[in-house]
Protein backbone atom coordinates (compact mmCIF):
# COMPACT_ATOMS: atom_id res chain seq x y z
CA UNK A 1 0.00 0.00 0.00
CA UNK A 2 2.78 2.35 1.02
CA UNK A 3 4.69 1.60 -2.17
CA UNK A 4 1.54 2.34 -4.20
CA UNK A 5 1.10 5.70 -2.46
CA UNK A 6 4.76 6.54 -2.98
CA UNK A 7 4.31 5.71 -6.66
CA UNK A 8 1.44 8.22 -6.92
CA UNK A 9 2.76 10.89 -4.58
CA UNK A 10 6.40 11.78 -5.08
CA UNK A 11 8.47 12.82 -2.02
CA UNK A 12 7.50 16.13 -0.42
CA UNK A 13 4.04 16.32 -1.97
CA UNK A 14 2.18 16.52 1.34
CA UNK A 15 4.61 18.96 2.96
CA UNK A 16 4.95 21.40 0.07
CA UNK A 17 3.36 24.80 0.80
CA UNK A 18 2.83 25.65 -2.91
CA UNK A 19 1.03 22.30 -3.32
CA UNK A 20 -1.22 23.08 -0.33
CA UNK A 21 -2.14 26.44 -1.81
CA UNK A 22 -2.73 24.92 -5.25
CA UNK A 23 -4.96 22.19 -3.78
CA UNK A 24 -7.08 24.70 -1.82
CA UNK A 25 -7.45 27.34 -4.55
CA UNK A 26 -7.79 24.73 -7.32
CA UNK A 27 -10.31 22.70 -5.32
CA UNK A 28 -12.38 25.81 -4.65
CA UNK A 29 -12.31 26.74 -8.32
CA UNK A 30 -13.36 23.21 -9.31
CA UNK A 31 -16.32 23.19 -6.91
CA UNK A 32 -17.60 26.61 -7.97
CA UNK A 33 -17.04 25.91 -11.69
CA UNK A 34 -18.77 22.55 -11.33
CA UNK A 35 -21.91 24.11 -9.89
CA UNK A 36 -22.05 27.18 -12.12
CA UNK A 37 -21.00 25.23 -15.21
CA UNK A 38 -24.11 23.01 -15.20
CA UNK A 39 -26.42 26.04 -15.31
CA UNK A 40 -24.19 27.68 -17.92
CA UNK A 41 -24.49 24.64 -20.18
CA UNK A 42 -28.26 24.31 -19.62
CA UNK A 43 -28.72 28.01 -20.45
CA UNK A 44 -26.60 27.69 -23.59
CA UNK A 45 -24.12 30.28 -22.30
CA UNK A 46 -20.88 28.37 -22.86
CA UNK A 47 -19.64 31.03 -25.28
CA UNK A 48 -20.46 33.77 -22.74
CA UNK A 49 -18.49 31.82 -20.12
CA UNK A 50 -15.50 31.54 -22.44
CA UNK A 51 -15.74 35.25 -23.32
CA UNK A 52 -15.90 36.30 -19.65
CA UNK A 53 -12.79 34.23 -18.99
CA UNK A 54 -10.90 35.80 -21.88
CA UNK A 55 -11.97 39.32 -20.91
CA UNK A 56 -10.89 38.65 -17.32
CA UNK A 57 -7.33 38.20 -18.66
CA UNK A 58 -7.22 41.99 -19.13
CA UNK A 59 -7.80 42.37 -15.38
CA UNK A 60 -5.27 39.66 -14.59
CA UNK A 61 -2.56 41.32 -16.71
CA UNK A 62 -3.42 44.76 -15.27
CA UNK A 63 -2.95 43.37 -11.76
CA UNK A 64 0.64 42.38 -12.61
CA UNK A 65 1.24 45.92 -13.86
CA UNK A 66 -0.27 47.50 -10.75
CA UNK A 67 1.16 44.97 -8.32
CA UNK A 68 -2.22 44.06 -6.80
CA UNK A 69 -3.84 40.74 -5.96
CA UNK A 70 -4.35 39.02 -9.36
CA UNK A 71 -7.67 37.50 -8.25
CA UNK A 72 -9.00 41.03 -7.78
CA UNK A 73 -7.91 41.85 -11.33
CA UNK A 74 -9.53 38.77 -12.88
CA UNK A 75 -12.67 39.25 -10.78
CA UNK A 76 -13.04 42.98 -11.44
CA UNK A 77 -12.77 42.63 -15.22
CA UNK A 78 -15.05 39.59 -15.37
CA UNK A 79 -17.74 41.37 -13.33
CA UNK A 80 -17.52 44.48 -15.57
CA UNK A 81 -17.84 42.29 -18.67
CA UNK A 82 -20.81 40.37 -17.20
CA UNK A 83 -22.60 43.64 -16.42
CA UNK A 84 -21.83 44.93 -19.90
CA UNK A 85 -23.24 41.82 -21.56
CA UNK A 86 -26.48 42.05 -19.60
CA UNK A 87 -26.85 45.83 -20.03
CA UNK A 88 -26.44 45.42 -23.80
CA UNK A 89 -29.89 43.86 -23.52
CA UNK A 90 -29.51 41.50 -26.47
CA UNK A 91 -32.36 38.99 -26.46
CA UNK A 92 -31.90 36.96 -29.62
CA UNK A 93 -29.20 34.29 -29.54
CA UNK A 94 -27.41 35.64 -32.62
CA UNK A 95 -27.47 39.21 -31.30
CA UNK A 96 -26.21 37.99 -27.92
CA UNK A 97 -23.35 36.11 -29.54
CA UNK A 98 -22.37 39.24 -31.48
CA UNK A 99 -22.27 41.36 -28.32
CA UNK A 100 -20.32 38.64 -26.54
CA UNK A 101 -17.86 38.35 -29.43
CA UNK A 102 -17.28 42.11 -29.54
CA UNK A 103 -16.62 42.21 -25.78
CA UNK A 104 -14.30 39.21 -26.04
CA UNK A 105 -12.23 40.94 -28.73
CA UNK A 106 -12.06 44.20 -26.78
CA UNK A 107 -11.03 42.37 -23.61
CA UNK A 108 -8.26 40.41 -25.30
CA UNK A 109 -7.04 43.62 -26.96
CA UNK A 110 -6.73 45.27 -23.54
CA UNK A 111 -4.98 42.17 -22.21
CA UNK A 112 -2.48 42.37 -25.09
CA UNK A 113 -1.73 46.02 -24.22
CA UNK A 114 -1.32 45.36 -20.47
CA UNK A 115 0.86 42.30 -21.09
CA UNK A 116 3.03 44.37 -23.45
CA UNK A 117 3.53 46.94 -20.66
CA UNK A 118 4.16 44.12 -18.17
CA UNK A 119 6.92 42.70 -20.31
CA UNK A 120 8.50 45.99 -21.42
CA UNK A 121 8.34 47.97 -18.19
CA UNK A 122 8.33 45.49 -15.32
CA UNK A 123 10.40 42.64 -16.74
CA UNK A 124 7.66 40.20 -15.63
CA UNK A 125 8.27 37.91 -18.58
CA UNK A 126 6.23 35.13 -17.02
CA UNK A 127 3.11 37.29 -16.75
CA UNK A 128 1.71 36.26 -20.14
CA UNK A 129 1.99 32.54 -19.38
CA UNK A 130 0.62 32.96 -15.85
CA UNK A 131 -2.36 35.07 -16.91
CA UNK A 132 -3.31 33.06 -19.96
CA UNK A 133 -2.41 29.51 -18.93
CA UNK A 134 -2.04 29.62 -15.14
CA UNK A 135 0.79 28.79 -12.81
CA UNK A 136 -0.72 27.03 -9.85
CA UNK A 137 2.47 26.31 -7.93
CA UNK A 138 3.30 30.02 -7.85
CA UNK A 139 -0.04 31.18 -6.39
CA UNK A 140 0.73 33.10 -3.18
CA UNK A 141 -0.86 31.66 -0.01
CA UNK A 142 -2.12 35.15 0.82
CA UNK A 143 -4.74 34.71 -1.91
CA UNK A 144 -6.54 31.86 -0.10
CA UNK A 145 -8.89 33.94 2.12
CA UNK A 146 -10.14 36.02 -0.83
CA UNK A 147 -10.46 32.95 -3.06
CA UNK A 148 -12.50 31.14 -0.43
CA UNK A 149 -14.69 34.20 0.15
CA UNK A 150 -15.38 34.53 -3.57
CA UNK A 151 -16.11 30.80 -3.81
CA UNK A 152 -18.47 30.77 -0.82
CA UNK A 153 -20.32 33.83 -2.16
CA UNK A 154 -20.74 32.20 -5.58
CA UNK A 155 -22.04 28.97 -4.05
CA UNK A 156 -24.43 30.81 -1.73
CA UNK A 157 -25.97 32.80 -4.59
CA UNK A 158 -26.16 29.66 -6.78
CA UNK A 159 -27.97 27.80 -4.01
CA UNK A 160 -30.37 30.68 -3.52
CA UNK A 161 -31.12 30.91 -7.26
CA UNK A 162 -31.33 27.14 -7.83
CA UNK A 163 -35.06 26.72 -8.58
CA UNK A 164 -35.86 30.05 -10.28
CA UNK A 165 -32.69 29.79 -12.37
CA UNK A 166 -33.49 26.23 -13.44
CA UNK A 167 -37.03 27.19 -14.45
CA UNK A 168 -35.90 30.38 -16.23
CA UNK A 169 -33.26 28.33 -18.07
CA UNK A 170 -35.92 25.91 -19.35
CA UNK A 171 -38.38 28.63 -20.35
CA UNK A 172 -38.28 32.34 -19.50
CA UNK A 173 -42.05 32.51 -20.18
CA UNK A 174 -42.90 29.77 -17.68
CA UNK A 175 -40.68 31.50 -15.13
CA UNK A 176 -42.29 34.90 -15.72
CA UNK A 177 -45.78 33.41 -15.20
CA UNK A 178 -44.63 32.30 -11.76
CA UNK A 179 -43.58 35.85 -10.91
CA UNK A 180 -39.86 35.30 -11.41
CA UNK A 181 -37.90 38.39 -12.49
CA UNK A 182 -36.20 36.61 -15.37
CA UNK A 183 -33.77 39.40 -16.28
CA UNK A 184 -32.62 39.85 -12.68
CA UNK A 185 -32.05 36.10 -12.37
CA UNK A 186 -30.05 36.17 -15.62
CA UNK A 187 -27.90 39.07 -14.39
CA UNK A 188 -27.20 37.37 -11.05
CA UNK A 189 -26.21 34.18 -12.87
CA UNK A 190 -23.80 36.16 -15.08
CA UNK A 191 -22.23 37.69 -11.96
CA UNK A 192 -21.82 34.24 -10.38
CA UNK A 193 -20.36 33.09 -13.70
CA UNK A 194 -17.87 35.97 -13.47
CA UNK A 195 -16.88 34.78 -9.97
CA UNK A 196 -16.41 31.24 -11.26
CA UNK A 197 -14.26 32.18 -14.26
CA UNK A 198 -12.11 34.49 -12.10
CA UNK A 199 -11.37 31.62 -9.73
CA UNK A 200 -10.78 29.24 -12.63
CA UNK A 201 -8.50 31.80 -14.31
CA UNK A 202 -6.34 31.83 -11.17
CA UNK A 203 -6.08 28.06 -11.45
CA UNK A 204 -5.65 27.15 -15.11
CA UNK A 205 -5.33 30.63 -16.62
CA UNK A 206 -7.85 32.80 -18.40
CA UNK A 207 -7.71 30.97 -21.73
CA UNK A 208 -8.20 27.52 -20.22
CA UNK A 209 -10.67 28.48 -17.48
CA UNK A 210 -13.63 27.77 -19.75
CA UNK A 211 -12.39 24.15 -19.89
CA UNK A 212 -12.79 23.89 -16.12
CA UNK A 213 -16.18 25.62 -16.35
CA UNK A 214 -17.71 23.70 -19.26
CA UNK A 215 -15.81 20.39 -19.28
CA UNK A 216 -16.97 18.87 -15.96
CA UNK A 217 -20.55 20.06 -16.62
CA UNK A 218 -20.51 18.46 -20.07
CA UNK A 219 -19.24 15.21 -18.50
CA UNK A 220 -21.96 15.29 -15.84
CA UNK A 221 -24.93 15.88 -18.13
CA UNK A 222 -23.89 12.87 -20.18
CA UNK A 223 -24.05 10.66 -17.11
CA UNK A 224 -27.20 11.81 -15.33
CA UNK A 225 -30.63 13.20 -16.15
CA UNK A 226 -31.29 14.81 -12.76
CA UNK A 227 -30.21 18.43 -12.23
CA UNK A 228 -29.06 17.90 -8.62
CA UNK A 229 -27.03 14.82 -9.51
CA UNK A 230 -25.58 16.61 -12.54
CA UNK A 231 -24.22 19.34 -10.27
CA UNK A 232 -22.74 16.76 -7.86
CA UNK A 233 -21.16 14.80 -10.74
CA UNK A 234 -19.81 18.02 -12.27
CA UNK A 235 -18.16 19.02 -8.98
CA UNK A 236 -16.66 15.53 -8.62
CA UNK A 237 -15.30 15.54 -12.18
CA UNK A 238 -13.81 19.01 -11.62
CA UNK A 239 -12.13 17.94 -8.38
CA UNK A 240 -10.75 14.73 -9.91
CA UNK A 241 -9.31 16.66 -12.87
CA UNK A 242 -7.91 19.53 -10.78
CA UNK A 243 -6.39 17.55 -7.93
CA UNK A 244 -5.30 14.81 -10.33
CA UNK A 245 -3.66 17.45 -12.49
CA UNK A 246 -1.81 18.91 -9.51
CA UNK A 247 -0.53 15.45 -8.51
CA UNK A 248 0.62 14.64 -12.05
CA UNK A 249 2.28 18.04 -12.50
CA UNK A 250 4.13 17.63 -9.20
CA UNK A 251 5.22 14.11 -10.16
CA UNK A 252 6.38 15.35 -13.56
CA UNK A 253 9.27 17.18 -11.85
CA UNK A 254 10.63 13.70 -11.10
CA UNK A 255 10.00 12.32 -14.59
CA UNK A 256 11.99 15.11 -16.22
CA UNK A 257 14.20 16.47 -13.43
CA UNK A 258 13.89 20.22 -13.02
CA UNK A 259 11.42 20.59 -15.88
CA UNK A 260 7.95 19.76 -14.59
CA UNK A 261 5.04 20.11 -16.97
CA UNK A 262 2.35 22.73 -16.40
CA UNK A 263 -0.60 21.86 -14.13
CA UNK A 264 -3.05 23.37 -16.65
CA UNK A 265 -2.02 20.82 -19.27
CA UNK A 266 -2.75 17.90 -16.95
CA UNK A 267 -6.09 19.34 -15.74
CA UNK A 268 -7.38 19.97 -19.25
CA UNK A 269 -6.09 16.56 -20.42
CA UNK A 270 -7.86 14.77 -17.57
CA UNK A 271 -11.10 16.64 -18.36
CA UNK A 272 -10.77 15.54 -21.98
CA UNK A 273 -10.17 11.90 -21.00
CA UNK A 274 -13.13 11.95 -18.58
CA UNK A 275 -15.34 13.46 -21.28
CA UNK A 276 -14.40 10.69 -23.72
CA UNK A 277 -15.10 8.08 -21.03
CA UNK A 278 -18.49 9.64 -20.22
CA UNK A 279 -19.37 9.71 -23.91
CA UNK A 280 -18.46 6.04 -24.22
CA UNK A 281 -20.51 5.13 -21.12
CA UNK A 282 -23.56 7.00 -22.41
CA UNK A 283 -23.20 5.55 -25.86
CA UNK A 284 -23.02 2.06 -24.37
CA UNK A 285 -25.93 2.56 -21.98
CA UNK A 286 -28.23 4.54 -24.32
CA UNK A 287 -29.50 8.05 -23.82
CA UNK A 288 -32.23 7.19 -21.32
CA UNK A 289 -30.25 4.74 -19.22
CA UNK A 290 -28.51 7.49 -17.28
CA UNK A 291 -29.27 7.79 -13.57
CA UNK B 1 -65.82 46.10 -14.03
CA UNK B 2 -66.57 43.55 -11.30
CA UNK B 3 -66.24 39.82 -11.96
CA UNK B 4 -69.59 38.08 -11.65
CA UNK B 5 -69.96 35.42 -8.95
CA UNK B 6 -68.78 32.51 -11.04
CA UNK B 7 -66.74 34.47 -13.56
CA UNK B 8 -63.09 33.51 -13.62
CA UNK B 9 -61.97 35.83 -16.42
CA UNK B 10 -63.42 39.09 -17.68
CA UNK B 11 -61.84 40.94 -20.61
CA UNK B 12 -63.43 44.36 -20.99
CA UNK B 13 -62.95 46.50 -24.12
CA UNK B 14 -59.22 45.70 -24.29
CA UNK B 15 -57.21 47.42 -27.03
CA UNK B 16 -53.53 46.80 -27.73
CA UNK B 17 -51.26 48.50 -30.26
CA UNK B 18 -47.69 47.88 -31.34
CA UNK B 19 -45.86 50.95 -32.68
CA UNK B 20 -49.19 52.61 -33.42
CA UNK B 21 -50.56 49.56 -35.26
CA UNK B 22 -53.73 48.26 -33.58
CA UNK B 23 -53.58 44.54 -32.82
CA UNK B 24 -56.61 44.19 -30.56
CA UNK B 25 -59.60 46.55 -30.74
CA UNK B 26 -62.06 46.69 -27.84
CA UNK B 27 -62.01 42.94 -27.27
CA UNK B 28 -64.69 41.95 -24.75
CA UNK B 29 -65.67 38.56 -23.37
CA UNK B 30 -65.89 36.70 -20.08
CA UNK B 31 -65.53 33.10 -19.00
CA UNK B 32 -67.20 31.29 -16.14
CA UNK B 33 -65.84 28.59 -13.89
CA UNK B 34 -65.19 25.30 -15.71
CA UNK B 35 -65.87 26.67 -19.20
CA UNK B 36 -63.84 25.32 -22.10
CA UNK B 37 -63.24 28.04 -24.65
CA UNK B 38 -61.40 28.08 -27.94
CA UNK B 39 -59.59 31.27 -28.97
CA UNK B 40 -59.74 31.00 -32.74
CA UNK B 41 -58.02 33.07 -35.40
CA UNK B 42 -55.51 32.87 -38.21
CA UNK B 43 -51.80 33.43 -37.68
CA UNK B 44 -51.25 37.07 -36.75
CA UNK B 45 -54.84 37.61 -35.58
CA UNK B 46 -53.65 38.63 -32.09
CA UNK B 47 -54.25 35.39 -30.15
CA UNK B 48 -50.86 35.36 -28.45
CA UNK B 49 -51.12 39.10 -27.74
CA UNK B 50 -54.48 38.56 -26.05
CA UNK B 51 -53.11 35.72 -23.92
CA UNK B 52 -50.07 37.82 -22.97
CA UNK B 53 -52.39 40.68 -22.02
CA UNK B 54 -54.42 38.38 -19.77
CA UNK B 55 -51.18 37.15 -18.18
CA UNK B 56 -50.13 40.74 -17.51
CA UNK B 57 -47.08 40.58 -19.81
CA UNK B 58 -48.60 43.15 -22.18
CA UNK B 59 -50.19 46.37 -20.93
CA UNK B 60 -53.41 47.23 -22.79
CA UNK B 61 -53.75 50.64 -24.43
CA UNK B 62 -57.32 50.76 -23.13
CA UNK B 63 -59.70 48.50 -21.26
CA UNK B 64 -58.94 46.06 -18.48
CA UNK B 65 -58.61 42.40 -17.63
CA UNK B 66 -59.95 40.93 -14.41
CA UNK B 67 -58.93 37.46 -13.25
CA UNK B 68 -60.55 35.76 -10.29
CA UNK B 69 -58.00 35.87 -7.44
CA UNK B 70 -59.76 33.49 -5.05
CA UNK B 71 -57.20 30.73 -5.55
CA UNK B 72 -54.06 32.92 -5.53
CA UNK B 73 -51.03 31.34 -3.90
CA UNK B 74 -47.92 33.11 -2.58
CA UNK B 75 -49.37 36.38 -3.86
CA UNK B 76 -49.31 35.11 -7.45
CA UNK B 77 -52.42 35.08 -9.63
CA UNK B 78 -53.45 31.47 -10.06
CA UNK B 79 -53.16 31.30 -13.84
CA UNK B 80 -51.76 28.18 -15.43
CA UNK B 81 -50.01 28.81 -18.73
CA UNK B 82 -48.67 26.59 -21.50
CA UNK B 83 -46.60 28.66 -23.95
CA UNK B 84 -46.59 28.19 -27.71
CA UNK B 85 -43.21 26.57 -28.08
CA UNK B 86 -40.44 25.51 -25.78
CA UNK B 87 -37.22 24.27 -27.28
CA UNK B 88 -35.83 21.65 -24.94
CA UNK B 89 -32.45 20.19 -25.84
CA UNK B 90 -32.27 16.41 -25.41
CA UNK B 91 -29.05 16.72 -23.40
CA UNK B 92 -30.56 18.87 -20.66
CA UNK B 93 -30.41 16.93 -17.38
CA UNK B 94 -34.02 17.57 -16.40
CA UNK B 95 -36.69 14.86 -16.23
CA UNK B 96 -40.36 15.34 -17.02
CA UNK B 97 -40.97 14.88 -13.28
CA UNK B 98 -38.63 17.82 -12.49
CA UNK B 99 -40.50 20.12 -14.90
CA UNK B 100 -43.80 19.34 -13.16
CA UNK B 101 -42.25 19.90 -9.72
CA UNK B 102 -40.95 23.30 -10.85
CA UNK B 103 -44.57 24.27 -11.49
CA UNK B 104 -45.17 23.81 -7.79
CA UNK B 105 -42.27 25.74 -6.28
CA UNK B 106 -40.00 26.94 -9.12
CA UNK B 107 -40.51 30.54 -7.99
CA UNK B 108 -39.12 29.91 -4.52
CA UNK B 109 -35.52 30.69 -3.66
CA UNK B 110 -33.22 28.06 -2.22
CA UNK B 111 -32.64 24.38 -2.87
CA UNK B 112 -35.57 22.01 -3.32
CA UNK B 113 -36.00 19.08 -0.99
CA UNK B 114 -37.97 16.07 -2.10
CA UNK B 115 -40.60 15.71 0.61
CA UNK B 116 -43.27 12.99 0.48
CA UNK B 117 -45.96 15.64 0.05
CA UNK B 118 -44.13 17.18 -2.91
CA UNK B 119 -43.51 13.78 -4.49
CA UNK B 120 -47.18 12.88 -4.00
CA UNK B 121 -48.46 16.05 -5.65
CA UNK B 122 -46.14 15.57 -8.63
CA UNK B 123 -47.11 11.90 -9.02
CA UNK B 124 -50.79 12.80 -8.80
CA UNK B 125 -50.49 15.42 -11.52
CA UNK B 126 -48.39 13.16 -13.76
CA UNK B 127 -51.12 10.52 -13.46
CA UNK B 128 -53.84 13.09 -14.21
CA UNK B 129 -52.26 13.89 -17.59
CA UNK B 130 -51.21 10.32 -18.35
CA UNK B 131 -47.49 11.03 -18.13
CA UNK B 132 -46.36 8.42 -15.59
CA UNK B 133 -44.71 6.22 -18.24
CA UNK B 134 -42.21 8.86 -19.29
CA UNK B 135 -41.95 10.79 -16.00
CA UNK B 136 -38.31 9.79 -15.50
CA UNK B 137 -37.13 10.45 -19.04
CA UNK B 138 -35.21 13.54 -20.07
CA UNK B 139 -37.88 16.06 -21.06
CA UNK B 140 -35.94 16.97 -24.21
CA UNK B 141 -36.21 13.38 -25.43
CA UNK B 142 -40.03 13.33 -25.33
CA UNK B 143 -42.30 13.66 -28.37
CA UNK B 144 -44.32 16.84 -28.96
CA UNK B 145 -47.50 15.31 -27.51
CA UNK B 146 -45.66 13.97 -24.45
CA UNK B 147 -44.04 17.35 -23.84
CA UNK B 148 -47.47 19.00 -24.03
CA UNK B 149 -48.77 16.64 -21.33
CA UNK B 150 -45.80 17.51 -19.11
CA UNK B 151 -46.29 21.25 -19.64
CA UNK B 152 -50.02 20.93 -18.87
CA UNK B 153 -49.15 19.10 -15.62
CA UNK B 154 -46.61 21.87 -14.85
CA UNK B 155 -49.31 24.48 -15.39
CA UNK B 156 -51.97 22.69 -13.33
CA UNK B 157 -50.03 21.49 -10.29
CA UNK B 158 -50.81 24.66 -8.34
CA UNK B 159 -54.52 24.11 -9.00
CA UNK B 160 -55.24 27.31 -10.93
CA UNK B 161 -58.84 28.21 -11.78
CA UNK B 162 -57.78 29.53 -15.18
CA UNK B 163 -55.61 27.69 -17.70
CA UNK B 164 -54.31 29.50 -20.80
CA UNK B 165 -52.74 27.52 -23.63
CA UNK B 166 -51.09 29.10 -26.67
CA UNK B 167 -51.46 26.84 -29.74
CA UNK B 168 -51.02 23.58 -27.80
CA UNK B 169 -52.17 21.53 -30.80
CA UNK B 170 -49.74 23.07 -33.28
CA UNK B 171 -47.06 20.67 -34.58
CA UNK B 172 -48.97 17.64 -33.28
CA UNK B 173 -50.24 14.85 -35.50
CA UNK B 174 -54.05 14.45 -35.67
CA UNK B 175 -54.18 11.65 -33.11
CA UNK B 176 -52.01 13.48 -30.56
CA UNK B 177 -54.00 16.70 -31.11
CA UNK B 178 -57.27 14.87 -30.45
CA UNK B 179 -55.81 13.21 -27.32
CA UNK B 180 -54.54 16.51 -25.89
CA UNK B 181 -57.87 18.25 -26.64
CA UNK B 182 -59.81 15.44 -24.90
CA UNK B 183 -57.40 15.50 -21.94
CA UNK B 184 -57.91 19.24 -21.50
CA UNK B 185 -61.69 18.87 -21.68
CA UNK B 186 -61.62 16.08 -19.07
CA UNK B 187 -59.41 18.12 -16.70
CA UNK B 188 -61.66 21.13 -17.19
CA UNK B 189 -64.74 19.12 -16.17
CA UNK B 190 -63.14 17.11 -13.35
CA UNK B 191 -61.34 20.02 -11.67
CA UNK B 192 -63.71 22.81 -12.78
CA UNK B 193 -60.87 24.65 -14.48
CA UNK B 194 -61.64 27.39 -16.97
CA UNK B 195 -59.66 26.70 -20.15
CA UNK B 196 -58.86 29.29 -22.83
CA UNK B 197 -57.01 27.60 -25.67
CA UNK B 198 -55.76 29.37 -28.78
CA UNK B 199 -55.64 27.56 -32.10
CA UNK B 200 -55.74 28.38 -35.78
CA UNK B 201 -57.70 25.17 -36.49
CA UNK B 202 -60.96 24.96 -34.57
CA UNK B 203 -62.03 21.58 -35.97
CA UNK B 204 -60.35 19.32 -33.36
CA UNK B 205 -62.13 21.36 -30.67
CA UNK B 206 -65.61 21.54 -32.21
CA UNK B 207 -67.17 18.73 -30.13
CA UNK B 208 -65.49 19.96 -26.94
CA UNK B 209 -65.91 23.74 -26.80
CA UNK B 210 -68.49 25.41 -24.56
CA UNK B 211 -67.65 28.78 -26.05
CA UNK B 212 -65.53 30.32 -28.73
CA UNK B 213 -63.75 33.66 -28.99
CA UNK B 214 -63.11 34.39 -32.67
CA UNK B 215 -60.46 36.99 -33.46
CA UNK B 216 -60.22 38.72 -36.84
CA UNK B 217 -58.76 42.09 -37.76
CA UNK B 218 -58.14 42.70 -34.06
CA UNK B 219 -61.85 42.45 -33.24
CA UNK B 220 -63.49 39.59 -31.39
CA UNK B 221 -66.83 37.82 -31.35
CA UNK B 222 -67.59 35.46 -28.50
CA UNK B 223 -70.35 33.08 -27.53
CA UNK B 224 -71.47 29.52 -28.23
CA UNK B 225 -69.81 28.02 -31.32
CA UNK B 226 -73.03 28.01 -33.38
CA UNK B 227 -73.71 31.64 -32.44
CA UNK B 228 -70.26 32.87 -33.50
CA UNK B 229 -69.13 30.77 -36.45
CA UNK B 230 -71.84 32.17 -38.73
CA UNK B 231 -71.74 33.99 -42.02
CA UNK B 232 -73.19 37.24 -40.69
CA UNK B 233 -71.01 37.41 -37.57
CA UNK B 234 -67.73 36.63 -39.34
CA UNK B 235 -68.56 38.91 -42.29
CA UNK B 236 -69.04 41.73 -39.80
CA UNK B 237 -65.73 40.90 -38.10
CA UNK B 238 -63.72 40.72 -41.32
CA UNK B 239 -65.49 43.64 -42.95
CA UNK B 240 -66.37 41.75 -46.14
CA UNK B 241 -68.48 38.75 -47.06
CA UNK B 242 -67.49 35.45 -45.46
CA UNK B 243 -69.17 32.08 -45.97
CA UNK B 244 -69.24 29.43 -43.27
CA UNK B 245 -69.46 25.95 -44.77
CA UNK B 246 -70.12 22.81 -42.73
CA UNK B 247 -68.87 19.59 -44.29
CA UNK B 248 -68.66 16.20 -42.56
CA UNK B 249 -68.73 17.72 -39.06
CA UNK B 250 -65.99 20.16 -39.99
CA UNK B 251 -66.24 23.88 -40.51
CA UNK B 252 -64.62 25.78 -43.36
CA UNK B 253 -64.58 29.55 -43.29
CA UNK B 254 -64.36 30.87 -46.85
CA UNK B 255 -63.89 34.36 -48.28
CA UNK B 256 -66.34 34.33 -51.21
CA UNK B 257 -64.99 37.51 -52.85
CA UNK B 258 -61.58 39.00 -52.98
CA UNK B 259 -61.53 42.12 -50.84
CA UNK B 260 -59.78 45.15 -52.32
CA UNK B 261 -57.40 45.20 -49.42
CA UNK B 262 -56.71 41.74 -48.09
CA UNK B 263 -56.37 41.82 -44.32
CA UNK B 264 -53.18 40.42 -42.84
CA UNK B 265 -55.24 37.61 -41.37
CA UNK B 266 -56.00 36.03 -44.75
CA UNK B 267 -53.13 37.16 -46.94
CA UNK B 268 -51.43 33.77 -46.90
CA UNK B 269 -54.37 32.17 -48.73
CA UNK B 270 -55.43 32.57 -52.37
CA UNK B 271 -57.67 35.61 -52.56
CA UNK B 272 -60.77 34.00 -54.02
CA UNK B 273 -60.89 30.84 -51.92
CA UNK B 274 -59.59 31.82 -48.56
CA UNK B 275 -59.97 29.18 -45.90
CA UNK B 276 -59.98 30.85 -42.52
CA UNK B 277 -58.42 29.16 -40.74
Amino acid sequence: MRSLLSLIFEPGFFTSAPVHTAMIVGGGAAVVSGVVGVFTVIRGQSFAGHALADVSSAGGSASFLLGINPLLGFLGMAVIAAGGMELAGARLARERDLVTGIMLGAGLGLAALFLYFDVTTSSTTGAAITVMFGSMFSIPASIIPLALAVGVAALAVSGLLYRPLLLASLSPELAAVQGIHVRMIGLLHLLVLAFAVALAAMTVGAILSSALLIGPAAIAIRLTKRPGLAIAASVLAGLVATWGGIILAYDSFYWTPGHGWPVSFFIVSLIFVLYLAATAVRGHAGTEAAV
Amino acid sequence: MQCQRDEVLAVDRVSVSFSGRPVLREVTFSLGAGEFCGLIGTNGAGKTTLLRTILGFQAPLAGRVRVDRASDQDGLPAIGYVPQKITLDSSIPVRARDVVALGLDGHRFGLSFSTKKRQGLVAEMLAAVGAEKFADQRVGNLSGGEQQRVLIAHALIRRPRLLLLDEPLANLDMRSAAEIASLLRRLSVEHRITVLLSTHDMNPLLPLMDRVVYLANGRAASGATDDVIRTDVLSRLYGYHIDVVRVHDRILVVAAEAPEEIPAAVEKYPAHVAQIP
